[in-house]
């Protein structure tokens, strides 16, 4: 009898959906709390806004604040340094694969350069670029050149020796082993860097947007924060969240069905 | 793997590149500086930067009150150095705030099958959400000072420890965890005996993680709203174009920031383990 309850409690907690239950339950019974504190006084309203009154700002956000808009420009921000990143990170890496002296000059730089806190430079962009687009573009760029370079080292460095001897038991010229057997081993690792290049770069650009007051989605929290727009401010930061895990769960899925059969 | 041997000069041949990239790279700085291709000041002389960095560093501007060390009155120090002082106290509490937390919710995480499927969903995608966007909030709940740069750089820390932490736990080995239990140890116990020495490498790399993070979030927040720490003066030197000095402080903060990554990966034995 004493045992039957405690069998059913961990019979529950190991079903498939009590975790996520668990999980946005909690979060569910804060904003609940917060809700409740706020109306009874012991948070202050005009700090805090009530989670009911953020959830009725997220309508109105979306539609007065042409969030449409402003997510397709930071899109469009993210997307533009994306390809550049791409384009000069993997050629980077190929370079510093080809030219060992020059890997084993640079590697440790690069390495540095990319733990480095990069968007500190932005004031600097301001001046050369203006308070525009190319500003958050370059930014973007920048905080994501380091990591795509690293990874498409890595990659091609990891090529395992049997295929590179392969290569070699064939004929290959360079041009025909770098496209035929180095970079096809390399895609998976460099799609990891891709990934990576694109996330630093999206945090970047809507940090700088923010920054600066410029542009998309970042500087629409800045606005309402600005206007004092409480509820608005908390339902955009709110927006901004779901947005970039959306973003992160697709390159994540994008990443799984790229990478070729092991 | 055989290193190129050293030339007869006795320099190595990655020495030998390592100076020749750099010398190229600062004669086209300069040749660029000199060319006023680019608007006036925006890449002044190595000179002028030098001049500043110099100036920045030892020209004492900033009146203090060091009696207490048997100075005089009125006795000036750099400011670079308060400002410094303001942005290391906001990291070191910031650090210490966001990357405790962190240890905790990464071990009840990792101790947890329920806790980790439960909530570590959460803290992974909230994991790379630009933190900087919190900033107005903080700025609410801790006020314009110091309290809301401390709050953005535990932010910003507290996630890559918990999610290196949870990490961590999970790879510990199980015998070890036996060996525990058996001993009948209580949770503290497992805590300190045995968890937290088994994971010293993703505790330290989390921690060098998140000292980047947390030094990032504290300095964006300070170029944002502030009137201390090396983040404003920054932003100043933006306001008054003075470019040189803006050059000046962007090396101190990277020289601070690449020698604390590589100090914290040095000591905690992280390069030990890539050499294995």
């Amino acid at each position: 009898m004493g045992h039957a309850p405690i069998m059913s409690t961990r019979a529950i907690t190991r079903t498939r959906w009590f975790p996520a239950v668990l999980g946005f339950g909690t979060i569910f019974a804060a904003m609940l709390a917060v809700e409740i504190f706020i109306r009874l006084g012991l948070i202050n309203r005009f700090i805090v806004p009530l989670p009911s009154d953020i959830l009725a700002a997220l309508p109105r956000v979306v539609a007065e604040e042409h969030v449409l808009s402003r997510f397709l420009l930071t899109a469009a921000e993210a997307f533009s340094a994306s390809i550049l990143v791409t384009i000069f990170g993997v050629a980077g890496g190929v370079l510093l694969y080809q030219f060992r002296l020059l890997r084993e000059a640079t590697e440790t730089w690069v390495a540095a350069v990319a733990a480095a806190p990069l968007v500190l430079i932005y004031p600097l962009y301001l001046v050369i670029f203006g308070r525009n687009a190319t500003t958050i573009v370059v930014m973007g760029f920048t905080a994501g050149l380091a990591p795509v370079m690293l990874k498409t080292l890595e990659g091609l460095a990891g090529t395992r020796r049997v295929l590179i001897n392969v290569g070699r038991s064939f004929n290959l010229t360079p041009w025909q082993q770098f496209w035929k057997i180095l970079f096809p081993a390399a895609l998976p690792t460099i799609f990891v860097g891709m990934r990576l290049g694109l996330i630093f770069a999206l945090i970047n650009i809507v940090g700088v947007e923010f920054l600066i007051n410029f542009g998309g989605l970042g500087q629409l929290i800045n606005e309402l924060a600005e206007r004092y727009d409480l509820a608005g401010t908390y339902a955009a930061i709110l927006f901004v969240i779901l947005i970039s895990i959306n973003v992160f769960v697709l390159t994540e899925w994008l990443e799984r069905w790229l990478r070729p059969v092991e | 793997m055989t290193l190129p041997k050293a030339a007869p000069h006795g320099l190595r041949p990655v020495t030998v590149v390592r100076i020749a990239i750099i010398v190229v790279v600062l004669a086209c700085w300069e040749a660029l500086s000199a060319s006023g291709l680019l608007y006036r000041d925006v890449v002044p002389s190595l000179l002028a930067i030098g001049k500043a960095l110099f100036n920045l560093l030892t020209e004492p501007d900033m009146p203090v009150d060091l009696s207490w060390l048997g100075l005089q009155d009125g006795t000036k120090i750099p400011a670079i150095y308060w400002h410094l002082y303001v942005t290391f106290y906001e990291i070191a509490i910031g650090m210490l705030i966001g990357g405790l937390s962190g240890l905790v919710a990464g071990i009840a995480l990792g101790s947890s099958r329920v806790l980790r499927e439960a909530y570590e969903p959460l803290l992974y995608y909230l994991g790379p959400c630009p933190k900087i966007i919190f900033f107005p909030v903080m700025i609410m709940w801790f006020g314009v000072g110091p309290g809301s740069k401390v709050a953005m750089g535990a932010i910003s820390c507290f996630f890559p420890v918990a999610l290196n932490v949870a990490g961590g736990m999970r790879e510990i080995d199980r015998v070890l965890i036996r060996v525990g239990r058996s001993f009948r140890a209580n949770t503290w116990q497992m805590v300190t005996k045995i968890y937290l020495p088994a994971m010293r490498h993703p505790i330290i790399n989390g921690i060098r993680i998140g000292l980047g993070v947390c030094l990032i979030g504290t300095l964006l927040a300070e170029t944002k709203l502030s009137n201390s720490g090396v983040g404003f003066l920054v932003i100043q030197a933006y306001s008054l174009f003075n470019m040189p000095l803006m050059y000046a402080l962007l090396i101190v903060l990277f020289v601070i920031a690449i020698g604390a990554n590589a100090l914290i990966g040095k000591f905690g034995g992280l390069d030990d383990i890539k050499r294995k």
